[in-house]
């Protein structure tokens, strides 16, 4: 058949070759340097007629962009992303205006770069957000704000009120090996570095001698101690979960009984009808060691093609109604103050605690975890690290 | 014009071919060897580990945590187990199949066969695995159709990914060794069984032998395919795969991303060499 045949050997040998060549040429073009964060915009000037944002699923339907759109003529065109992490890597690309990153992002944008603070004045409705929410460590850089607060939640223990008796009080029946080795098979575990926080809330609380003050801010001691109880809390985990979905199935079909879990879920466990239950009132919705949670903040890029659609933006989405609207949509505390009246359910704030400082008092927002420890040590364990034990933990 | 370029190829057999192969071999080499070469270029790159920019200059910590961590030892491991369990189950779930289709059955069977074989490959990959997790939950059909035995299924766990890939890839095992048996003519096993030899032999000395270089070419799909997977272990399964600590770091550290994407390469490298050797490639 081939008579002809290339010498398969020299073939190989130049395709290496090339492969290198290319190599070469590609390091040459290689280590940029990082680009300094922007200046603030000073005057809001007419919109561009375009807007790109990255969200989270939920935070940008048609129900509050339409109006937008008609209002300002600033097109909206999203881009959803599925975790903190891609929305770093998106907004990387600089073809984004802004993005609604979760605490656990903040700061990893702001040391990149990638985004500008804000200037408040140029946004009206910023004056009537929870003050809570303003100047915090994942919101607040350098003593300026980099965003507008969006809206916030926390990370509930979850449990199924028929399995599981008497109703646990404390995160022990997740994170204490021996209680929780009542449940083995059936706890369930956000699957995400973040749950490292949530053993150190645990720690914070129960080991005085580890000095824990901030859950994101671990010592190699602190973080080796947060490490060591997720590791003996494997074997007990009968799913971690990533998708609100998939937990929402393995809770209803018994597969699961107890575990963290977001507002969103319990909430539409609760509504089918699903035997699930939550921290009580009495014990200020959440167990005694207080939890993780997440605030969410909108940044805007250092390198946004469209600033002032950006700011009217940013300026809508904290706007009463349209607040209401998203904070509704997506099962969220609502950031603004005069949301609460504009709620389809009356008892939206209520519910998720919108109005109660004291609740959110006892939540520690996600952050990005840093070597810099806040409090002049450096000795802190940082983000990759957290990955990493984060895969040897579920081995 | 078109006749000074007739001219220029007239009677010039090298630069025709070169012309005519110039568009497919230009994107083998910058699609897909380039992109080869990115991977492998990115996975001596590393991240500053404040602000997580890449970090564009050569190092090999990536191979080092790579290779120090045991932790990746054991997903290495599971992961290439769990491919060779899969092959091994799916050649010997597809051999009496694509038997029974290539040698036995009628023309309508065979084609109402070659059909069944067919069709799940129609419907989503995550419709099927979603309808496994749901099979495999406690209480599911496979708890309730093993309770009469006093059995409990297996849960999600490697079972449960070895039995959803082994189920997943079987067409992929089956067409591949049923176009080799069809290839066998019918008069070799009558001749053997004409020397006297029994069923058994005939099998073992005239279809293995032939059938095998299907069976190694089926091998490297069921095997390359469970290599590559990170749906099916994420929903039936808490067992971390290559695949899923490729996707965990590919946004915060592409550099690891990249040299952990290099291992199944170098796995597939070493499978399709000793498939080589075995005689799969003989017939293309």
């Amino acid at each position: 058949m081939r008579t002809h045949q290339a010498n398969p050997a020299r073939t190989a040998w130049l395709i290496v070759g090339g492969l290198l060549a290319a190599m070469a040429v590609l390091a040459g073009c290689g280590s940029s340097g990082s680009s300094s964060g922007g200046e603030e915009l000073q005057k809001l000037g007419k919109g561009e007629g375009q807007l790109n944002l990255i969200s989270w699923a939920g935070y940008v339907e048609d129900e509050w962009v339409k109006p937008f759109e008609e209002k300002t003529g600033c097109k909206v065109n999203n881009k959803t992303a599925g975790t903190s992490d891609e929305m770093v890597s998106l907004m990387r690309s600089g073809e984004y205006d802004g993005v609604s990153a979760s605490g656990n992002a903040t700061a990893r944008l702001f040391e990149g770069g990638d985004v500008s603070p804000v200037n408040v004045s140029l946004v009206p409705n910023y004056k009537t957000v929870f003050a809570d929410l303003k100047g915090q460590p994942y919101n607040t850089f350098e003593g300026k704000p980099y965003g507008i607060p969006h809206g916030r939640g926390a990370n509930l223990l979850m449990w199924n009120g028929d399995s599981v008796k008497p109703a646990p009080r404390s995160w022990n029946v997740t994170m204490d090996p021996k209680v929780a080795a009542k449940y083995k098979g059936k706890i369930s575990q956000y699957d995400d570095p973040m749950s490292i926080a949530e053993a150190a809330v645990y720690l914070k609380a129960h080991d005085a001698k580890l000095g824990i003050e901030d859950p994101y801010e671990l010592n190699e001691e602190q973080f080796q101690a947060a490490v060591q109880l997720l590791t003996e809390q494997r074997p007990l985990v009968g799913e971690y979960w990533s998708e609100a979905e998939k937990q929402i199935s393995s809770f209803a079909s018994g597969d699961s009984l107890v575990g963290t879990t977001w507002q969103y879920q319990y909430f539409l466990l609760k509504e089918e009808g699903k035997p699930v239950a939550a921290s009580p009132a009495s014990q200020g919705f959440l167990p005694e060691e207080g939890a993780t949670g997440w605030s969410d903040t909108w940044m805007i890029s250092s390198s946004a093609a469209h600033p002032n659609c950006m700011y009217m933006w940013m300026n809508w989405i904290i706007e009463p109604k349209a607040n209401a609207e998203v904070a509704e949509y997506f099962g969220e505390a609502p950031a603004q103050e005069l949301a609460c009246e504009h709620t389809k359910n009356p008892n939206f704030c209520a519910e998720y605690h919108a109005e109660e400082p004291a609740f959110w008092k006892r939540v520690y927002y996600w952050k990005t975890p840093l070597a810099d420890c806040g409090n002049g040590e450096t000795d802190c364990k940082n983000y990759n690290d957290w990955v990493q034990a984060w895969t040897s933990i579920k081995g | 014009m078109s006749r000074r370029l007739a001219q220029l190829f007239h009677g010039r057999p090298r630069l025709q071919a070169g012309a005519l192969l110039a568009g497919p071999v230009g994107w083998l080499v910058v699609g897909y060897l380039g992109s080869l070469a990115l991977l492998l270029l990115a996975a001596l790159w590393s991240v500053n580990p404040v602000s997580g920019e890449l970090v564009k200059g050569l190092s090999f910590e990536n191979f080092e945590t790579l290779f120090d961590e045991p932790v990746y030892r054991t997903i290495v491991g599971r992961t290439v187990a769990i491919a060779a369990l899969v092959t091994l189950t799916d050649a010997l779930l597809a051999f009496p199949i694509a038997f029974y289709m290539a040698k036995v059955a009628s023309r309508r069977t065979r084609a109402a066969l070659v059909v069944a074989v067919l069709i799940p490959l129609w419907s989503s990959y995550l419709v099927k695995v979603l309808s496994w997790r749901n099979m495999l939950s406690g209480g599911g059909l496979i708890d309730w159709l093993l309770e009469p035995l006093g059995l409990h299924g297996p849960g999600y766990g490697n079972t449960a990914v070895w039995l959803v890939m082994s189920y997943l890839w079987l067409p992929y095992m089956i067409l591949p060794i049923f176009a080799g048996l069809e290839r066998i003519p019918d008069s070799l096993i009558s001749a053997s069984e004409d020397l006297g030899g029994r069923p058994f032999t005939t099998f073992r000395r005239v279809i293995l032998p032939l059938a095998f270089p299907a069976v190694v070419a089926g091998s490297i799909f069921t095997f390359a395919l469970t290599l590559g997977d990170y749906i099916t272990p994420k929903l039936v399964s808490n067992n971390q795969f290559i695949g899923n600590v490729v996707f965990n770091n590919i946004s915060t550290n592409l550099p690891f991303a990249a040299a952990l994407a290099l291992v199944p390469i170098v796995v597939m490298i070493g499978y399709l060499l000793v498939a080589r050797k075995l005689g799969a490639f003989e017939h293309i």
